[in-house]
């Protein structure tokens, strides 16, 4: 049995993000992680190898070759191999293109269980590993707070509003988790020495029998605009009053927003 | 990843390790299981085997965050040098595995109450009895003393021929009847980690568990010290690193009169020096690594150096990041004080400051072919 992560690199939330004049990300000026939300997808695999019902993890990613940092990152927590789909058309990439564009990858690597975070914390459109299962016609497990294996089924816990939900579907599948799976591991020291030598490979477009006018030039969305949240007002301060003023002037504040 | 593991989950830790002056065992689980206490073995021993760059930073980064938790790296490595440097393969083979893992902790029993920064004053005597050795006589301000699975302990084999002659070193394991940690120092700063006194009572050791000849033990502690020394340096400049970041934070949010007082020249130069004096001594402190790897025959005067200047940066930088939180810096709801107290020790333990110009004068007149 082999699962497949898919992981992707972003910018970390803290750094100073900025934009190109095309309006897209600076990539090279913003410091790099793994989509903190696909830590839970590493996890989740590597404990199911750690059980033994996984033999091999891999992990998959499509970006710029500086993305190959945070495959030998994730190859530091655990797992075998990775593969990083880089090509210069891919620059400016939407969900549907990565969604095809991995689906590609996926097909040749053929896991049994193909994992992914619940959302990126970048674009956060959580499209991907829908569109992903759509394109290879396999089932799609999604939001799982655990995912299980057995047989030839794969399992997802999922949080409903009333409790759980478990949902199966036979295997091969696509599969997201939540970050109810369990802390992520750190990389042990071990573990970042070992992963020097795990294997990686780097495959570009033509690897996966795709061109750039399979792709509509890339993106089937275009970015018309890109600003910063809007600042919020600033804070009103009630000082220098007793405390009857006070109560007064809260409860006169909270009233004109219809909140009491 | 040391980085990540002390911002997330050693610096929360830090304010609560000094206040209730209690081991860590917690985070010594969780450097174990980071492979954090393995960085000095052999892989074959299950350590990870840095260089002595590497294992800097890793000690640096943990300092930074927590200067007791910094330790536990320190004095595993303290400990075991003296089997690193004279130990045979067996006792390596024996005690490096669980030291490596993190299983067993070790400390290293060389001080006496009477026996400081002259080493060859010890007092304590180890008699010969048949295969064993009995060890009599007791150690004080011994780091991890009272939480250690092993001590390598320096005693007498020969009263008469003194402490430079007559010393042996020994691997001792602290469940043997006749040891006990009777007593913790109360201590200024690095409050979470034990400081014990250590008193032996015809411990019986096997003769097995002699490190090197009989009477080599001063020469052993001696190159035990030329290289340990380097953590107490890489400590120091990640005590200062922590001090000049939480000052910086501070002052780029405090307002007076209206500005940032970052914004202030006057607030400007203390960090400007921080950052320069804490960048210098993290520098010589790295150069002083090499110079251990490299085998150099002058690596005590990089050693000493290295430590002479990072633990006086240490206590410069945090009093000044005292000075720049003001009176938040003096009271402990800030880090900084805490960072004052712990960098105090670093001038003072594995060698004073005094100690270390001794060393690097004799080195220098030894250079200058005029040493005696």
């Amino acid at each position: 049995m082999r699962i497949v992560v898919c992981v992707k690199q972003v910018p970390a939330t803290t750094a100073d993000k900025r934009y190109r004049p095309d309006l897209r990300l600076d990539r090279a000026a913003a410091e790099a992680v793994i989509n903190p939300l696909d830590e839970y997808a590493i996890e989740q695999a590597l404990r199911l190898q750690e059980a033994g019902t996984v033999e091999m993890v891999t992990y998959l990613s499509m970006g710029p070759p500086e993305a190959a940092e945070s495959l030998r990152r994730a190859l530091a927590m655990g797992g075998d191999d990775a593969v990083l789909v880089s090509d210069p058309a891919l620059g400016g990439a939407d969900e549907w293109v990565t969604a095809r564009v991995l689906a590609a990858a996926l097909d040749r690597l053929a896991p049994e269980v193909s994992l992914m975070g619940m959302a990126s914390d970048d674009a956060r459109g959580s499209l991907v590993p829908g569109a992903v299962a759509a394109i290879r016609g396999v089932p799609y497990l999604s939001y799982g707070s655990e995912l299980t294996l057995a047989g030839d089924q794969a399992r997802v816990r999922r949080l409903s509003p009333s409790g759980f939900d478990i949902v199966a579907a036979p295997l091969p599948v696509v599969a997201s988790v939540t970050d109810q799976v369990g802390e992520p591991r750190y990389a042990s020291l071990r573990g970042i020495m070992a992963a020097k030598r795990k294997p990686m490979e780097t495959w570009a477009l033509a690897d996966l029998s795709l061109s750039a006018a399979d792709l509509r030039g890339g993106a089937l969305t275009t970015v018309i605009e890109v600003r910063p949240p809007e600042a919020k007002p600033p804070t009103e301060r009630i000082a220098d009053v007793g405390p009857d003023e006070a109560a007064v002037r809260i409860a006169d504040w909270l009233a004109a927003r219809k909140l009491i | 990843m040391v980085r990540e593991l002390a911002t997330e989950r050693i610096a929360p830790r830090a304010a609560a390790i000094d206040s209730a002056a209690e081991f860590p065992w917690d985070l010594k689980e969780l450097l174990a299981k980071q492979d954090l206490l393995g960085t000095c073995f052999e892989e074959r021993h299950g350590g990870t085997a840095l260089d002595g760059v590497g294992q800097a930073i890793v000690v640096e980064e943990l300092a930074r965050a927590d200067a007791t938790t910094s330790l536990i790296v320190i004095v595993q490595k303290l400990g075991a040098l003296p089997i690193l440097i004279a130990g045979n393969p067996e006792q390596q083979d024996r005690y490096f595995p669980r030291l490596a893992s993190g299983e067993w902790l070790i400390a290293f029993g060389l001080t006496e109450a009477g026996a400081g920064s002259d080493v060859a004053a010890i007092r304590m005597r180890a008699t010969r009895d048949g295969d064993d050795y009995l060890l009599s006589g007791s150690k004080r301000f011994i780091t991890h003393g009272s939480v250690a699975k092993l001590v390598t302990v320096f005693a007498l084999t020969d009263p008469a021929a003194g402490g430079r002659k007559g010393m042996s070193a020994f691997i001792v394991e602290t469940d043997t009847p006749g040891f006990s940690a009777p007593r913790l120092e109360h201590k200024l700063g690095i409050r979470g980690s034990p400081t014990a006194e250590l008193v032996f009572d015809e411990v019986r050791v096997p003769a097995a568990n002699r490190l090197g000849e009989e009477g080599g033990g001063f020469p052993i502690a001696m190159a035990t010290l030329d290289r340990s020394r380097l953590s107490i340096a890489a400590q120091a400049v990640g005590i200062a690193q922590g001090a000049l970041d939480a000052a910086l934070a501070y002052a780029a949010e405090r307002r007076q009169f209206g500005e940032r007082i970052a914004d202030f020249q006057g607030i400007q130069f203390m960090l400007a020096d921080m950052a320069s004096q804490t960048e210098a001594a993290r520098q010589l402190t790295y150069a002083a690594a090499a110079a251990v790897d490299a085998g150099a025959s002058d690596l005590a005067y990089w050693t000493s150096s290295a430590k002479l200047i990072a633990g006086d940066t240490a206590m410069r930088v945090t009093t000044d990041a005292v000075q720049v939180l003001g009176g938040y810096g003096y009271v402990s709801e800030y880090p900084v004080e805490r960072m004052m107290r712990d960098a105090k020790i670093t001038q003072l333990y594995e060698g004073t400051q005094q100690i270390q110009r001794l060393i690097i004068a004799r080195q220098l007149l030894r250079r200058a072919g005029v040493g005696r």
